[in-house]
Protein backbone atom coordinates (compact mmCIF):
# COMPACT_ATOMS: atom_id res chain seq x y z
CA UNK A 1 0.00 0.00 0.00
CA UNK A 2 1.04 3.51 -0.73
CA UNK A 3 0.79 6.23 1.83
CA UNK A 4 -1.39 9.19 0.79
CA UNK A 5 0.24 12.01 -1.13
CA UNK A 6 -0.83 15.04 -3.12
CA UNK A 7 -0.17 14.75 -6.82
CA UNK A 8 0.83 17.90 -8.69
CA UNK A 9 0.78 17.94 -12.47
CA UNK A 10 2.49 21.10 -13.72
CA UNK A 11 2.63 21.76 -17.45
CA UNK A 12 5.82 23.81 -17.54
CA UNK A 13 9.29 23.25 -16.15
CA UNK A 14 9.05 26.63 -14.41
CA UNK A 15 5.89 25.61 -12.56
CA UNK A 16 7.41 22.25 -11.64
CA UNK A 17 10.57 23.87 -10.28
CA UNK A 18 8.53 26.42 -8.34
CA UNK A 19 6.66 23.54 -6.69
CA UNK A 20 9.90 21.74 -5.88
CA UNK A 21 11.42 24.95 -4.50
CA UNK A 22 8.35 25.63 -2.35
CA UNK A 23 7.87 22.10 -1.04
CA UNK A 24 11.56 21.29 -0.55
CA UNK A 25 12.22 17.80 0.71
CA UNK A 26 8.47 17.12 1.03
CA UNK A 27 8.27 16.69 -2.75
CA UNK A 28 9.65 14.12 -5.13
CA UNK A 29 9.66 14.40 -8.91
CA UNK A 30 7.58 11.60 -10.40
CA UNK A 31 7.59 10.26 -13.96
CA UNK A 32 7.03 6.55 -14.63
CA UNK A 33 7.13 5.61 -10.96
CA UNK A 34 8.74 2.25 -11.68
CA UNK A 35 11.47 2.95 -9.12
CA UNK A 36 9.90 5.62 -6.91
CA UNK A 37 6.61 3.83 -6.21
CA UNK A 38 8.45 0.67 -5.17
CA UNK A 39 10.38 2.49 -2.46
CA UNK A 40 7.24 4.35 -1.42
CA UNK A 41 5.37 1.06 -1.03
CA UNK A 42 8.15 -0.17 1.24
CA UNK A 43 7.92 3.06 3.23
CA UNK A 44 11.58 3.82 2.53
CA UNK A 45 10.47 7.05 0.87
CA UNK A 46 7.46 8.96 2.17
CA UNK A 47 7.06 12.12 0.09
CA UNK A 48 3.78 13.88 0.94
CA UNK A 49 3.87 15.50 -2.52
CA UNK A 50 4.66 14.07 -5.94
CA UNK A 51 5.39 16.40 -8.84
CA UNK A 52 4.46 14.65 -12.08
CA UNK A 53 6.83 15.86 -14.79
CA UNK A 54 5.25 13.99 -17.71
CA UNK A 55 3.08 16.90 -18.86
CA UNK A 56 5.99 19.29 -19.30
CA UNK A 57 6.38 20.22 -22.97
CA UNK A 58 9.55 18.87 -24.53
CA UNK A 59 10.37 16.40 -21.76
CA UNK A 60 9.06 13.53 -23.86
CA UNK A 61 10.99 14.43 -27.03
CA UNK A 62 14.06 12.97 -28.69
CA UNK A 63 15.89 15.59 -30.76
CA UNK A 64 18.60 15.12 -33.38
CA UNK A 65 21.68 17.31 -33.76
CA UNK A 66 25.43 16.89 -33.41
CA UNK A 67 24.40 15.33 -30.11
CA UNK A 68 21.25 13.34 -29.52
CA UNK A 69 18.99 14.91 -26.87
CA UNK A 70 16.76 12.48 -25.02
CA UNK A 71 14.01 14.09 -22.94
CA UNK A 72 13.72 12.99 -19.32
CA UNK A 73 10.29 11.39 -19.68
CA UNK A 74 11.10 9.36 -22.79
CA UNK A 75 10.27 5.78 -21.84
CA UNK A 76 12.66 2.88 -22.30
CA UNK A 77 10.19 1.52 -24.84
CA UNK A 78 10.24 4.72 -26.89
CA UNK A 79 14.03 4.70 -26.81
CA UNK A 80 14.01 1.05 -27.92
CA UNK A 81 11.74 1.73 -30.88
CA UNK A 82 12.76 5.26 -31.93
CA UNK A 83 13.89 5.25 -35.61
CA UNK A 84 16.14 8.22 -34.80
CA UNK A 85 17.90 6.44 -31.93
CA UNK A 86 18.22 3.26 -33.97
CA UNK A 87 19.81 5.20 -36.81
CA UNK A 88 22.14 7.39 -34.74
CA UNK A 89 23.11 5.02 -31.97
CA UNK A 90 21.68 1.54 -32.42
CA UNK A 91 23.33 0.15 -29.29
CA UNK A 92 21.27 2.55 -27.14
CA UNK A 93 18.06 1.14 -28.62
CA UNK A 94 19.37 -2.37 -28.20
CA UNK A 95 20.29 -1.85 -24.53
CA UNK A 96 16.90 -0.20 -23.90
CA UNK A 97 15.25 -3.33 -25.34
CA UNK A 98 16.82 -5.37 -22.54
CA UNK A 99 15.97 -3.12 -19.58
CA UNK A 100 13.88 -5.02 -17.00
CA UNK A 101 10.71 -6.29 -18.73
CA UNK A 102 8.26 -4.88 -21.25
CA UNK A 103 5.89 -3.53 -18.58
CA UNK A 104 8.66 -1.55 -16.90
CA UNK A 105 9.95 -0.36 -20.27
CA UNK A 106 6.47 0.86 -21.26
CA UNK A 107 6.27 3.08 -18.17
CA UNK A 108 9.79 3.71 -16.82
CA UNK A 109 11.65 6.74 -18.13
CA UNK A 110 15.24 7.53 -19.06
CA UNK A 111 15.32 10.57 -16.78
CA UNK A 112 13.83 8.63 -13.90
CA UNK A 113 16.40 5.90 -14.35
CA UNK A 114 19.32 8.36 -14.30
CA UNK A 115 17.96 10.55 -11.51
CA UNK A 116 17.16 7.57 -9.32
CA UNK A 117 20.74 6.37 -9.73
CA UNK A 118 20.12 2.80 -8.70
CA UNK A 119 23.57 1.27 -9.05
CA UNK A 120 22.16 -1.87 -10.64
CA UNK A 121 20.98 -0.33 -13.90
CA UNK A 122 22.14 -0.17 -17.49
CA UNK A 123 21.67 3.23 -19.05
CA UNK A 124 24.14 5.31 -17.08
CA UNK A 125 26.95 2.83 -17.74
CA UNK A 126 26.30 2.85 -21.48
CA UNK A 127 25.80 6.62 -21.59
CA UNK A 128 29.21 7.19 -19.97
CA UNK A 129 30.83 5.78 -23.12
CA UNK A 130 28.79 8.30 -25.15
CA UNK A 131 30.16 11.29 -23.17
CA UNK A 132 26.67 11.98 -21.84
CA UNK A 133 25.71 15.21 -20.14
CA UNK A 134 22.52 15.94 -18.25
CA UNK A 135 20.55 19.17 -18.41
CA UNK A 136 19.15 20.38 -15.10
CA UNK A 137 16.56 23.15 -14.81
CA UNK A 138 15.72 25.16 -11.73
CA UNK A 139 14.31 28.56 -10.81
CA UNK A 140 17.90 29.81 -11.19
CA UNK A 141 18.14 28.70 -14.82
CA UNK A 142 19.71 25.76 -16.60
CA UNK A 143 22.98 23.96 -16.15
CA UNK A 144 24.62 21.12 -17.98
CA UNK A 145 26.67 18.57 -16.10
CA UNK A 146 28.66 15.55 -17.29
CA UNK A 147 26.80 12.39 -16.35
CA UNK A 148 29.96 11.23 -14.57
CA UNK A 149 29.59 14.18 -12.17
CA UNK A 150 25.82 13.89 -11.91
CA UNK A 151 25.81 10.34 -10.56
CA UNK A 152 27.61 10.52 -7.22
CA UNK A 153 26.86 7.18 -5.66
CA UNK A 154 24.09 4.69 -4.97
CA UNK A 155 20.78 6.59 -5.23
CA UNK A 156 22.72 9.82 -4.96
CA UNK A 157 23.05 12.51 -7.61
CA UNK A 158 24.13 16.13 -7.90
CA UNK A 159 20.51 17.21 -8.45
CA UNK A 160 19.53 19.91 -5.98
CA UNK A 161 16.09 19.68 -4.36
CA UNK A 162 14.61 22.40 -6.61
CA UNK A 163 16.20 21.07 -9.80
CA UNK A 164 14.67 18.84 -12.44
CA UNK A 165 16.48 16.58 -14.83
CA UNK A 166 15.20 17.83 -18.21
CA UNK A 167 17.19 15.73 -20.67
CA UNK A 168 20.32 13.74 -21.30
CA UNK A 169 22.56 14.43 -24.28
CA UNK A 170 24.73 11.78 -25.84
CA UNK A 171 27.42 12.06 -28.52
CA UNK A 172 26.96 9.16 -30.95
CA UNK A 173 30.22 7.42 -31.84
CA UNK A 174 31.73 8.11 -35.26
CA UNK A 175 31.11 5.67 -38.09
CA UNK A 176 33.29 2.56 -37.86
CA UNK A 177 33.03 2.32 -34.09
CA UNK A 178 32.37 -1.16 -32.77
CA UNK A 179 30.50 -1.28 -29.48
CA UNK A 180 28.93 -3.78 -27.15
CA UNK A 181 27.07 -3.78 -23.86
CA UNK A 182 27.14 -7.01 -21.92
CA UNK A 183 25.26 -7.53 -18.69
CA UNK A 184 25.42 -10.52 -16.44
CA UNK A 185 23.39 -11.76 -13.50
CA UNK A 186 20.81 -14.19 -12.22
CA UNK A 187 18.70 -11.70 -10.26
CA UNK A 188 16.09 -9.28 -11.59
CA UNK A 189 18.68 -6.52 -11.78
CA UNK A 190 22.08 -6.99 -13.39
CA UNK A 191 25.08 -8.05 -11.30
CA UNK A 192 27.39 -6.23 -13.67
CA UNK A 193 27.15 -4.24 -16.89
CA UNK A 194 30.07 -3.58 -19.21
CA UNK A 195 30.04 -1.09 -22.09
CA UNK A 196 32.89 -1.08 -24.60
CA UNK A 197 33.31 1.06 -27.72
CA UNK A 198 36.37 1.31 -29.95
CA UNK A 199 37.57 1.88 -33.50
CA UNK A 200 40.06 -0.08 -35.56
CA UNK A 201 42.16 2.21 -37.78
CA UNK A 202 43.79 0.46 -40.73
CA UNK A 203 43.30 -2.94 -42.25
CA UNK A 204 43.90 -6.55 -41.23
CA UNK A 205 46.26 -7.52 -38.43
CA UNK A 206 47.97 -4.11 -38.47
CA UNK A 207 44.79 -2.21 -37.70
CA UNK A 208 45.17 -0.34 -34.40
CA UNK A 209 42.60 0.32 -31.72
CA UNK A 210 41.75 3.96 -31.16
CA UNK A 211 39.22 5.91 -29.14
CA UNK A 212 38.61 2.99 -26.77
CA UNK A 213 35.92 3.53 -24.14
CA UNK A 214 35.23 1.13 -21.31
CA UNK A 215 32.60 1.67 -18.62
CA UNK A 216 31.59 -0.64 -15.81
CA UNK A 217 28.33 -0.48 -13.90
CA UNK A 218 26.58 -2.27 -10.99
CA UNK A 219 29.83 -3.41 -9.34
CA UNK A 220 31.14 -0.21 -7.77
CA UNK A 221 29.00 2.33 -5.88
CA UNK A 222 28.50 4.16 -9.17
CA UNK A 223 29.11 3.43 -12.85
CA UNK A 224 32.51 4.61 -14.05
CA UNK A 225 34.71 4.88 -17.13
CA UNK A 226 37.94 2.90 -16.71
CA UNK A 227 40.75 5.01 -18.12
CA UNK A 228 43.45 2.46 -17.29
CA UNK A 229 41.68 -0.17 -19.37
CA UNK A 230 41.09 2.29 -22.19
CA UNK A 231 44.79 3.24 -22.20
CA UNK A 232 45.77 -0.40 -22.47
CA UNK A 233 43.47 -0.87 -25.45
CA UNK A 234 44.43 2.21 -27.44
CA UNK A 235 47.23 1.58 -29.94
CA UNK A 236 47.07 -2.20 -29.71
CA UNK A 237 47.13 -3.87 -33.13
CA UNK A 238 44.41 -6.31 -34.13
CA UNK A 239 47.02 -9.09 -34.20
CA UNK A 240 47.95 -8.41 -30.56
CA UNK A 241 44.42 -8.01 -29.29
CA UNK A 242 43.93 -11.47 -27.84
CA UNK A 243 47.06 -11.11 -25.72
CA UNK A 244 46.29 -7.52 -24.78
CA UNK A 245 42.74 -8.36 -23.71
CA UNK A 246 44.01 -10.06 -20.56
CA UNK A 247 45.81 -6.89 -19.48
CA UNK A 248 42.74 -4.81 -20.25
CA UNK A 249 40.60 -7.17 -18.18
CA UNK A 250 43.08 -7.05 -15.28
CA UNK A 251 43.10 -3.24 -15.36
CA UNK A 252 39.30 -3.24 -15.32
CA UNK A 253 39.15 -5.71 -12.42
CA UNK A 254 41.66 -3.62 -10.46
CA UNK A 255 39.57 -0.48 -10.97
CA UNK A 256 36.32 -1.64 -9.38
CA UNK A 257 35.27 -1.30 -5.76
CA UNK A 258 32.87 -4.21 -5.20
CA UNK A 259 31.07 -5.19 -2.01
CA UNK A 260 29.89 -8.59 -0.79
CA UNK A 261 26.13 -8.86 -1.30
CA UNK A 262 23.44 -11.15 -2.70
CA UNK A 263 24.94 -10.75 -6.18
CA UNK A 264 28.14 -12.42 -4.97
CA UNK A 265 31.32 -11.82 -3.02
CA UNK A 266 33.57 -8.91 -3.87
CA UNK A 267 36.21 -11.35 -5.07
CA UNK A 268 33.73 -13.10 -7.36
CA UNK A 269 32.52 -9.84 -8.85
CA UNK A 270 36.08 -8.70 -9.53
CA UNK A 271 36.72 -11.96 -11.36
CA UNK A 272 33.50 -11.62 -13.36
CA UNK A 273 34.47 -8.07 -14.34
CA UNK A 274 37.67 -9.46 -15.86
CA UNK A 275 35.79 -12.23 -17.67
CA UNK A 276 33.09 -9.98 -19.08
CA UNK A 277 35.39 -7.12 -20.05
CA UNK A 278 37.38 -9.63 -22.09
CA UNK A 279 34.19 -10.86 -23.73
CA UNK A 280 32.77 -7.40 -24.35
CA UNK A 281 36.05 -6.29 -25.95
CA UNK A 282 35.95 -9.32 -28.23
CA UNK A 283 32.41 -8.52 -29.38
CA UNK A 284 33.21 -4.82 -29.88
CA UNK A 285 36.31 -5.67 -31.93
CA UNK A 286 34.35 -8.05 -34.16
CA UNK A 287 31.73 -5.36 -34.69
CA UNK A 288 34.41 -2.75 -35.48
CA UNK A 289 35.60 -5.14 -38.18
CA UNK A 290 32.08 -5.11 -39.58
CA UNK A 291 31.43 -8.67 -38.59
CA UNK A 292 28.04 -9.63 -37.27
CA UNK A 293 29.23 -11.11 -34.01
CA UNK A 294 26.54 -13.30 -32.51
CA UNK A 295 27.71 -13.99 -28.99
CA UNK A 296 25.97 -15.57 -26.07
CA UNK A 297 27.23 -16.27 -22.58
CA UNK A 298 25.43 -18.06 -19.75
CA UNK A 299 23.22 -15.75 -17.64
CA UNK A 300 24.26 -12.80 -19.77
CA UNK A 301 22.64 -10.47 -22.28
CA UNK A 302 24.74 -9.17 -25.15
CA UNK A 303 23.33 -5.93 -26.55
CA UNK B 1 -1.10 15.01 6.97
CA UNK B 2 -4.57 15.86 5.65
CA UNK B 3 -5.91 13.38 3.15
CA UNK B 4 -5.38 14.62 -0.39
CA UNK B 5 -8.64 15.42 -2.20
CA UNK B 6 -10.11 12.54 -4.14
CA UNK B 7 -10.10 12.74 -7.90
CA UNK B 8 -12.63 11.56 -10.46
CA UNK B 9 -11.23 9.57 -13.36
CA UNK B 10 -12.88 8.23 -16.50
CA UNK B 11 -11.64 5.07 -18.16
CA UNK B 12 -12.91 2.70 -20.78
CA UNK B 13 -12.59 -0.65 -19.04
CA UNK B 14 -13.05 -3.73 -21.23
CA UNK B 15 -14.97 -1.62 -23.71
CA UNK B 16 -17.32 0.06 -21.23
CA UNK B 17 -17.05 3.62 -19.91
CA UNK B 18 -16.40 3.70 -16.15
CA UNK B 19 -16.11 6.67 -13.87
CA UNK B 20 -14.65 6.27 -10.39
CA UNK B 21 -13.64 8.56 -7.56
CA UNK B 22 -10.29 7.61 -6.09
CA UNK B 23 -7.45 8.86 -3.95
CA UNK B 24 -4.37 10.07 -5.89
CA UNK B 25 -2.32 7.27 -4.37
CA UNK B 26 -4.75 4.51 -5.45
CA UNK B 27 -3.06 1.83 -7.52
CA UNK B 28 -4.72 0.66 -10.71
CA UNK B 29 -4.69 -2.93 -9.47
CA UNK B 30 -6.72 -2.06 -6.36
CA UNK B 31 -9.19 0.03 -8.35
CA UNK B 32 -9.75 -2.81 -10.80
CA UNK B 33 -10.00 -5.54 -8.18
CA UNK B 34 -11.77 -3.80 -5.31
CA UNK B 35 -13.78 -1.01 -6.91
CA UNK B 36 -14.68 -2.61 -10.25
CA UNK B 37 -14.65 -6.21 -8.98
CA UNK B 38 -12.37 -7.41 -11.78
CA UNK B 39 -10.27 -10.07 -10.05
CA UNK B 40 -8.41 -11.37 -13.11
CA UNK B 41 -5.28 -9.33 -12.48
CA UNK B 42 -3.47 -10.73 -9.44
CA UNK B 43 -1.28 -9.14 -6.81
CA UNK B 44 1.74 -11.34 -6.42
CA UNK B 45 5.29 -9.94 -6.29
CA UNK B 46 3.99 -6.34 -6.02
CA UNK B 47 7.29 -5.15 -7.58
CA UNK B 48 6.72 -5.41 -11.40
CA UNK B 49 8.81 -8.55 -11.56
CA UNK B 50 6.29 -11.38 -12.05
CA UNK B 51 3.60 -10.21 -14.49
CA UNK B 52 0.59 -11.59 -12.59
CA UNK B 53 -1.01 -8.12 -12.41
CA UNK B 54 -0.49 -7.30 -16.09
CA UNK B 55 -3.24 -5.28 -17.73
CA UNK B 56 -3.19 -3.30 -20.96
CA UNK B 57 -3.48 0.48 -20.87
CA UNK B 58 -4.05 1.81 -24.39
CA UNK B 59 -2.82 -1.57 -25.65
CA UNK B 60 0.45 -1.41 -23.70
CA UNK B 61 1.23 -3.95 -21.00
CA UNK B 62 1.76 -2.42 -17.56
CA UNK B 63 2.12 -3.78 -14.03
CA UNK B 64 -1.11 -2.61 -12.41
CA UNK B 65 0.47 -3.17 -8.96
CA UNK B 66 2.86 -0.26 -9.46
CA UNK B 67 0.79 2.01 -11.69
CA UNK B 68 -1.21 4.90 -10.27
CA UNK B 69 -4.86 4.65 -11.24
CA UNK B 70 -4.91 8.36 -12.08
CA UNK B 71 -2.58 7.54 -14.97
CA UNK B 72 -5.41 5.55 -16.56
CA UNK B 73 -7.66 8.61 -16.70
CA UNK B 74 -8.95 9.07 -20.24
CA UNK B 75 -7.42 5.81 -21.40
CA UNK B 76 -8.60 2.31 -22.34
CA UNK B 77 -7.89 -0.48 -19.88
CA UNK B 78 -8.15 -4.13 -20.86
CA UNK B 79 -8.19 -6.92 -18.29
CA UNK B 80 -8.53 -10.64 -18.91
CA UNK B 81 -12.28 -10.32 -18.30
CA UNK B 82 -12.49 -8.27 -21.50
CA UNK B 83 -10.94 -10.88 -23.78
CA UNK B 84 -13.85 -13.24 -24.38
CA UNK B 85 -16.91 -12.07 -26.27
CA UNK B 86 -19.69 -13.58 -24.19
CA UNK B 87 -19.27 -17.35 -24.39
CA UNK B 88 -16.90 -17.04 -27.32
CA UNK B 89 -13.25 -17.21 -26.27
CA UNK B 90 -10.52 -14.99 -27.67
CA UNK B 91 -8.23 -16.93 -30.06
CA UNK B 92 -5.42 -16.66 -27.48
CA UNK B 93 -7.62 -18.15 -24.76
CA UNK B 94 -8.65 -20.97 -27.11
CA UNK B 95 -5.01 -21.64 -28.02
CA UNK B 96 -3.96 -21.70 -24.34
CA UNK B 97 -6.63 -24.30 -23.64
CA UNK B 98 -5.79 -26.36 -26.70
CA UNK B 99 -2.05 -26.32 -25.98
CA UNK B 100 -2.45 -27.10 -22.30
CA UNK B 101 -0.73 -23.80 -21.49
CA UNK B 102 -2.72 -23.41 -18.26
CA UNK B 103 -1.98 -25.32 -15.09
CA UNK B 104 -2.67 -23.50 -11.83
CA UNK B 105 -3.81 -20.47 -13.84
CA UNK B 106 -2.35 -17.79 -11.60
CA UNK B 107 -0.12 -16.35 -14.34
CA UNK B 108 -2.59 -16.95 -17.17
CA UNK B 109 -4.35 -13.59 -17.25
CA UNK B 110 -1.01 -11.79 -17.43
CA UNK B 111 0.32 -14.19 -20.04
CA UNK B 112 -2.76 -13.73 -22.23
CA UNK B 113 -2.65 -9.95 -22.06
CA UNK B 114 1.10 -9.81 -22.62
CA UNK B 115 0.67 -12.05 -25.67
CA UNK B 116 -2.11 -9.85 -26.94
CA UNK B 117 0.12 -6.74 -26.66
CA UNK B 118 2.91 -8.55 -28.49
CA UNK B 119 0.69 -9.71 -31.35
CA UNK B 120 -0.70 -6.22 -31.72
CA UNK B 121 2.80 -4.82 -32.17
CA UNK B 122 4.23 -7.69 -34.15
CA UNK B 123 1.85 -9.98 -35.99
CA UNK B 124 4.65 -12.30 -37.12
CA UNK B 125 6.81 -12.84 -34.03
CA UNK B 126 9.56 -15.42 -33.98
CA UNK B 127 9.87 -17.82 -31.07
CA UNK B 128 12.71 -15.62 -29.80
CA UNK B 129 10.48 -12.53 -30.04
CA UNK B 130 7.86 -14.31 -27.91
CA UNK B 131 10.43 -15.40 -25.33
CA UNK B 132 11.89 -11.89 -25.19
CA UNK B 133 8.44 -10.34 -24.73
CA UNK B 134 7.52 -12.80 -21.99
CA UNK B 135 10.62 -11.97 -19.96
CA UNK B 136 9.27 -10.93 -16.59
CA UNK B 137 6.07 -12.94 -16.96
CA UNK B 138 6.69 -15.78 -14.56
CA UNK B 139 5.01 -19.19 -14.68
CA UNK B 140 5.92 -21.70 -12.00
CA UNK B 141 4.01 -24.66 -13.51
CA UNK B 142 4.36 -25.04 -17.24
CA UNK B 143 8.00 -24.38 -18.00
CA UNK B 144 6.76 -21.90 -20.65
CA UNK B 145 6.99 -24.35 -23.54
CA UNK B 146 3.24 -24.72 -23.98
CA UNK B 147 2.60 -21.03 -23.41
CA UNK B 148 5.01 -20.14 -26.21
CA UNK B 149 3.47 -22.88 -28.36
CA UNK B 150 -0.01 -21.43 -27.85
CA UNK B 151 1.09 -17.91 -28.75
CA UNK B 152 2.96 -19.16 -31.83
CA UNK B 153 -0.16 -21.04 -32.95
CA UNK B 154 -2.21 -17.84 -32.90
CA UNK B 155 0.58 -15.89 -34.62
CA UNK B 156 0.88 -18.51 -37.35
CA UNK B 157 -2.86 -18.62 -37.90
CA UNK B 158 -2.72 -14.89 -38.62
CA UNK B 159 0.00 -15.12 -41.26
Amino acid sequence: MLRPFTLHRPETAEAACALLAGLGEDAAPYAGGTELLLLMKLGLLRPPHLVDVKRIAGFGDIADGPRLTIGATVTHRTLERSPLVRARCPLVASVARHVANVRVRNVGTVGGNLAFADPHSDLATLFLTLDATVELVSPRGRRELPLAEFVRGPWETARRPDELLASVRISPWPAGTGAAYVKFGVHERPTLGIAVALRLDGAGGRARVSDARVAIGCVSPRPMRVETAEARLNGVTAAELDDAAAGVADAAAASVDPADDLHGSAEYKREMVAVFVRRAVRVAVARARGADAPASFPHAVVA
Amino acid sequence: MDAAPRVRIRMVVNGGAREVEIAPHALLLDVLRDLLDLKGAKRSCDTQVCGACTVLVDDQAVSACTFLAVEADGRAVLTVEGLADGESLDPLQRAFLDAGAVQCGFCTSGMLLTARALLRENSTPSRDDVLHYLRGSLCRCTGYRKIVEAIMTVAEARR
